[in-house]
């Protein structure tokens, strides 16, 4: 379970809940009533100090969903630092509120320090800047480090606030250096805000300011991504005061290409902001025009708009709503309430549609779904945010509202036909606050006759277990839709397994899929996982689940989700081609103007006590840090700024302990090798002739579908074709003597060897003992690597002396470590011939057991662990490679050849096959 | 040398178990806590824990002692209440810094003493004084009145102030590591890491690695003053703490989904010192050794944790099996932190 993960650099905030902002986040609104200089009524009540009251401002922003608070005590008038220091101390006892992180939000810094001393969730400081100089920078910087606050930096120097967009560019650039090479800031709790200004002012060199700011934004991200943008946005629009129609609009149309271009977050007023998608279309034409300075030579744009403005006020003063959306049919109505957040008629229309529809579940299914997948959509593509989702899901709550006593009555005229429902748990998982889909698929379960729990949302794992274990539930459904709530999912899953529970687990939510919950949920439980697309979906789910289908209901399921996850892990599946195919594509070696070297000598050799100091040269030190799980190469590692000084002590170490194994003996080095003549079949069975007669060795081809003319590998390919029947007595000699004029074939040849290193299991227990598990570790990597090197030097041994097929080799360790040298010695079990049950042949024809001591265990691994053997291929052109993946047809052809069943020979293949 | 660090790759390390525990078991009277030097004191000191530093000496070492020899790698200095604000209900607020550099001393007289026994491991198993910075009796968050939700105790300089007083003593007197644990309120904790930093951002010396440690009061998954465990974990990452992690009110039992979900987000290591199980009728926690020993255990295998060990309740006997329980487990890994954007 201890696997290494990764922690993504995302701004991270809290109030007495986390927010973490991440890619998926959309745009973040900071609510700006509670704010002196911005709500009049705000400034009133603290000047009074009605902080009770002031308090319920700060709650309706956060029920309209503000995600973060911005306090702000700057008045003239006001001991600011008195007024928010009590402010906050206030908010702290109100959990509704104290739940979203704070934005302590002054011009003076006295101000904001007795901020950040009330708040024990980590805060935004709004704002520090170079305004006077670097070294009062830092020291604001400091302090807000030191409180842990995240801050916002104004785009704002010793020469003035920056207005151009390469001005905001380099003042932000360079407070990110300092920020992040001289305070010690982390780059994603570092905020811009590079100025947002008023436009549309009549001033011509004002027109630029938003196109600056958007530009600003896009540079700044490209160039310091881990940092977030913000702004105040109603600035924008200050020419426009009075006017909230064009405001509003002129927001809204900003905030669509501030986003797009990286703005992050925004004070903005969480109950007031206008759809992008619902402007008047000339309205966010003008908008537009103006926003991006287009169309706006000699302030043409910006007359325009002015224009148009007065043309609404007039409206607005004659107090005459837009009413012409109630002309529409029900359907229309019902969306366009969605999407406006607009409660005024919803009772009147869920009425009317559910008469139309004459089934109340229909009516959420049809009209009222369609308009929550439009306020989907608008989501996604930044046309709408969080604070307009609210209203959208508090619409359709007030109609949800409206219809349950309806469903409800039918449900009971369902009820009372059969015994005793079925319960089923609810819950949106921990973490996420995303409930309207799964209120849906609670309504629908509900009338259909089930008992339904509904935990709410952001439940912990352990309450969900918890009430289906004390409740006995018949089925635990899922929701979520974000993407941490799909981890939260898989955990979800884990936790049922450890507790051994058996309901199915339904999972649904915007994010979660097919492919995920096959992937990663299913495989953590056994008792049924299973996907539900929508809440029309969940009624039949539930139904098989409660019926006697279910357990073949969920085993179809599983198969198809087990082929999913099998089409996923295959990367798409890797095509195959038949294994017919693949023996025709063998590679072709050029083996008529090669001579197999007959070995120096024949059958089996073994060595005992092999000398330690001589083995110790040939040590590969790379994967010895691998091992270490130290990072980087050896021996670059050495060198590395971050982890050479660690290196080189783990080497110094490894370099001292090893003499010490070496004087002192603590190891014993014995291998055995063995040599024979060889012949392959043309297919994959390699022939050898032993003095107990011939012993068939059986190799693996590789199937992956190739590019045109590439072969498909098998190690057989490496041994020349033939056999000894056809070449007469088996005789030794006669097969050794090259004579072409009795047309006799050449035999080709085969080694094999197993090498161990023994002893490092009681050296290290002495060091076990001694509560020294470095020591441990230590000596147990250390017997790994000499092993390893053992079987290199015995490698280099058999082709220079003992087969001898290279005498005048002459390779230096590194060259020998990149295997510069001719022929290959592949591992039983490894890549290129991953059948482990092959090694009992090995360990056979080499007696590996009587002669040095290895055994094999249960499951064919060797005992002790610091043990390697192989088998030796000369060929010059021989080389490693990886079976890969395999067809059933190849696996049946194996185990025939193997003469095992195909089960057994599958239980042991299993990773090869599809 | 190894440092804590070093340790910290290669295993899970063993932290120690209740000061509190041990001194009950003493059964001492208002006139051990005196001792000669208190022995006129206007008030009464019985229950001063910390005052034994300076009156019973002996009493505390062997109570370290008795730690080291059950596995324990990191002892905590007796000094949970040794600030100006929480000695005040003793009328003790002048001792406060001269507490925390005996108690300082004192494991570290410990450390030798044990190194003395058994010298063998002197070189190749390091011990460390974790400096016990508590979370004082007054906090920042909380009103003590009901009916006056916005008021406050003590001032957030106040608090820092009597850390730094703290902090200071216990660096002087040679703690390797500062702890500051049982983090009912953010707040206190926060102010304790602004004295920290302030600490060594004057004094020049190295600063010291900060394990932070808080308290999870209930089933309800919240800090007492109402944070989540991920929203504690992020108000108090700017110390860049060397582990992060849970001790006190809970049992492992109860404490597990917490420690999981720290083990997930945490960038640091973490620790976990949860109580003896949770109190029975009498107060007393009576969970045996065996079984605190393998709810560490499991967690350990799971991967959750690299420092554990047991907070009240939790006798040298705890320890020891814990010790043994996760020895030949491997730590949680280092998750790996992006730089890079996403």
């Amino acid at each position: 379970m201890s696997e290494t993960f990764v922690i993504k650099p995302y701004l991270r905030l809290s109030g007495l809940e986390p927010l973490v902002i991440r890619p998926e986040t959309n745009f973040v609104n900071i609510g700006e009533r509670t704010n002196v200089t911005g709500s009049r009524k705000f400034a009133r009540l603290i000047r009074e100090e009605k902080y009770e009251e002031a308090l319920s401002i700060a709650r309706q922003q956060v029920e309209n969903g503000a995600q973060i608070l911005d306090v702000n005590m700057d008045d003239a008038l006001l001991d600011g630092v008195k007024a928010m220091t009590a402010f906050l101390n206030l908010l702290q006892s109100e959990p509704d509120i104290a739940r979203i992180p704070i934005m302590i939000d002054s011009s003076k810094f006295e101000i904001i320090e007795a901020g950040l001393k009330c708040v024990q969730g980590k805060c935004i400081v709004n704002s520090i800047s170079l305004k006077e100089g670097e070294e009062k920078f830092i020291e604001q910087a400091e302090t807000c480090l030191n409180y842990g606050a995240a801050v916002i930096v104004m785009a704002f120097d010793e020469k003035g606030q920056a207005d151009t967009k390469d001005r905001k560019v380099e003042i932000c650039e360079r407070a990110y250096r300092i920020l992040t090479e001289k305070v010690g800031y982390a780059p994603e709790d570092i905020i811009f805000d590079p100025n947002i200004f008023a436009v549309a002012t009549g001033m011509e060199e004002h027109n630029n300011y938003a196109v600056d700011f958007i530009e600003a934004t896009r540079e700044i991200k490209k160039r310091m991504p881990l940092c977030k943008v913000s702004g105040g946005v109603s600035n924008l629009s200050f020419s426009f005061r009075g006017n909230e129609p064009v405001r509003e609009a002129m927001h809204s149309v900003f905030l669509y290409h501030a986003i797009k271009a990286g703005m992050d977050m925004g004070i903005v007023n969480a109950g007031q902001l206008i759809v992008y998608d619902e402007i008047d279309p000339e309205l966010r034409q003008l908008c537009e025009d103006v926003i991006l300075n287009r169309n706006n030579e000699k302030n043409e744009a910006t007359e325009k708009l002015i224009a148009f403005a007065e043309t609404v006020k007039s409206k607005a003063k004659a107090e005459t709503k837009d009413e012409t959306w109630r002309q529409a049919p029900v359907e229309e109505r019902l969306k366009h309430a969605l999407i406006n957040g607009i409660t005024d008629y919803i009772e009147a229309d869920t009425e009317e549609a559910r008469i139309k529809y004459g089934d109340p579940l229909q009516v959420i299914e049809g009209p009222l779904m369609d308009g929550m997948n439009v306020v989907g959509d608008l989501f996604g593509a930044g046309k709408m945010f969080l604070p307009q989702v609210v209203k959208s899901a508090r619409v359709m709550k007030k109609s949800v509202a409206w219809l349950t006593p309806f469903i409800e009555k039918q449900k009971k005229a369902k009820a009372s036909g059969n015994g005793k429902a079925a319960k089923i748990v609810l819950a949106t998982v921990k973490g996420d606050v995303h409930d309207i889909g799964k209120n849906i698929v609670g309504v629908v379960l509900g009338c259909n006759g089930y008992d339904i729990i509904d935990l709410g949302v952001m439940v912990p794992a352990e309450k969900i277990l918890d009430t289906a274990e004390r409740e006995n539930a018949d089925i635990i459904g899922l929701s979520g839709l974000i993407t941490p709530s799909l981890d939260e999912m898989v955990h979800v899953a884990h936790e049922m397994k450890r507790r051994s529970m058996k309901q199915p687990l339904l999972i649904g939510g915007a994010t979660t899929s097919r492919l995920h919950t096959a992937v990663k949920i299913a495989p953590e439980y056994d008792g049924g996982v299973i996907y539900v697309p929508d809440a029309s979906r969940s009624v039949t789910v539930t139904n098989a689940l409660l019926s006697k289908e279910k357990e073949q209901f969920l085993k179809k399921t599983q198969e198809e989700y087990q082929q999913l996850k099998d089409q996923f892990s295959g990367k798409q599946r890797k095509e195959l081609i038949s294994y017919k195919d693949a023996v025709a594509r063998r590679e072709k070696i050029d083996l008529s103007r090669y001579t197999p070297k007959p070995p120096a000598w024949s059958g089996i050799r073994t060595m005992h006590h092999v000398s330690l100091s001589t083995i110790a040269g040939y040590i590969d030190w790379g994967p010895f840090f691998i091992a270490w799980e130290m990072p980087g190469r050896y021996p670059d590692i050495l060198e590395d700024k971050k982890f050479g000084a660690e290196a080189k002590k783990l080497y110094n170490d490894a370099q001292r302990m090893l003499r010490q194994a070496i004087e002192e003996n603590w190891f014993t080095a014995d291998g055995v090798v063995g040599f024979w003549p060889a012949f392959s079949n043309g297919a994959d069975t390699v022939t050898l002739l032993t003095d107990e007669g011939e012993v068939k060795l059986e190799f693996l081809r590789q199937q992956i579908k190739k590019a045109e003319g590439q072969p498909s590998f098998s190690l057989a390919d490496f041994i020349i074709q033939g056999s000894f029947s056809e070449n007469g007595t088996p005789e030794k000699d006669a097969l050794n003597a090259v004579n072409p004029n009795q047309q006799k074939q050449i035999s080709d040849y085969m080694g094999a060897f197993a090498v161990t290193i023994k002893g490092a299991k009681d050296v290290s227990e002495r060091f076990a003992a001694a509560h020294d598990d470095y020591g441990k570790i230590m000596v147990q990597i250390l017997a790994d690597r000499m092993v390893e090197a053992f079987a290199e030097y015995l490698h280099e041994k058999v082709r220079k002396e003992y087969w001898g097929y290279a005498p005048g080799e002459n390779f230096t360790n590194h060259e020998l470590i990149k295997e510069a040298y001719q022929g290959i010695r592949p591992a039983p079990g490894y890549p290129a011939c991953p059948d482990h049950t092959e090694k009992l042949k090995l360990f056979r024809l080499l007696k590996v057991t009587e002669n040095i001591g290895i055994r094999l265990t249960e499951s064919l691994a060797m005992d002790p662990p610091a043990s390697v053997c192989g088998w030796y291929f000369a060929h010059p052109q021989s080389h490693y490679f990886g079976v890969g993946k395999i067809g059933r047809d190849q696996l049946e052809d194996y185990a025939r050849r193997k003469q095992m069943s195909v089960d057994e020979m599958e239980k042991w293949l299993r990773p090869l096959l599809e | 040398m190894k440092t804590i660090q070093d340790c910290l790759k290669e295993r899970i390390l063993i932290l120690d178990g209740a000061m509190g525990t041990m001194i009950q078991k003493h059964k001492l009277k208002e006139e051990d806590y005196r001792g000669e030097r208190f022995a006129r004191w206007p008030r009464e000191v019985k229950g001063n824990n910390d005052l034994l530093n300076l009156t019973q000496p002996a009493l505390i070492r062997n109570i370290h002692l008795q730690y080291l020899e059950a596995g324990a790698d990191i002892i905590e200095t007796n000094t949970f209440n040794s600030t100006r604000i929480s000695q005040a209900d003793y009328g003790m607020e002048e001792l406060a810094y001269e507490l925390n550099v005996a108690a300082a001393r004192l494991a570290r007289e410990a450390i030798d003493e044990y190194y003395a026994l058994h010298p063998e491991e002197k070189e190749t198993k390091p011990r460390f004084v974790a400096g016990a910075i508590g979370p004082m009796n007054k906090t920042l968050s909380l009103s003590p009145d009901v009916n006056n939700p916005g008021y406050r105790a003590v001032t957030f300089d106040e608090v820092a102030g009597a850390y730094l007083e703290q902090v200071k003593g216990l660096a002087e007197g040679g703690a390797d590591l500062l702890l500051i644990e049982t983090i009912f309120d953010t707040l206190n904790a926060k102010a304790a890491i602004y004295a920290i930093r302030k600490y060594f951002k004057t004094s020049g010396k190295e600063p010291l690695p900060i394990m932070i440690s808080g308290t999870i009061t209930d089933a309800s998954g919240r800090t007492l003053s109402g944070q989540t465990t991920e929203a504690f974990y992020i108000s108090v990452m700017h110390a860049r703490p060397l582990s992060i992690g849970l001790n006190c009110a809970l049992g492992a039992k109860e404490m597990r989904p917490y420690i999981e979900e720290l083990s997930h987000i945490a960038e640091c290591y973490v620790s976990a010192y949860p109580n003896a199980g949770l109190p029975n009728a009498m107060g007393e926690y009576d969970e045996k050794p065996e079984q605190t020993a393998a709810h560490l255990e499991e967690w350990a295998r799971e991967g959750f944790v690299n420092i554990v060990g047991g907070c009240c309740g939790t006798t040298p006997e705890h320890i020891r099996r814990i010790a043994r329980a996760v020895k030949n487990i491997k730590p949680r890994a280092l998750p790996i932190k992006e730089t890079s954007s996403v």
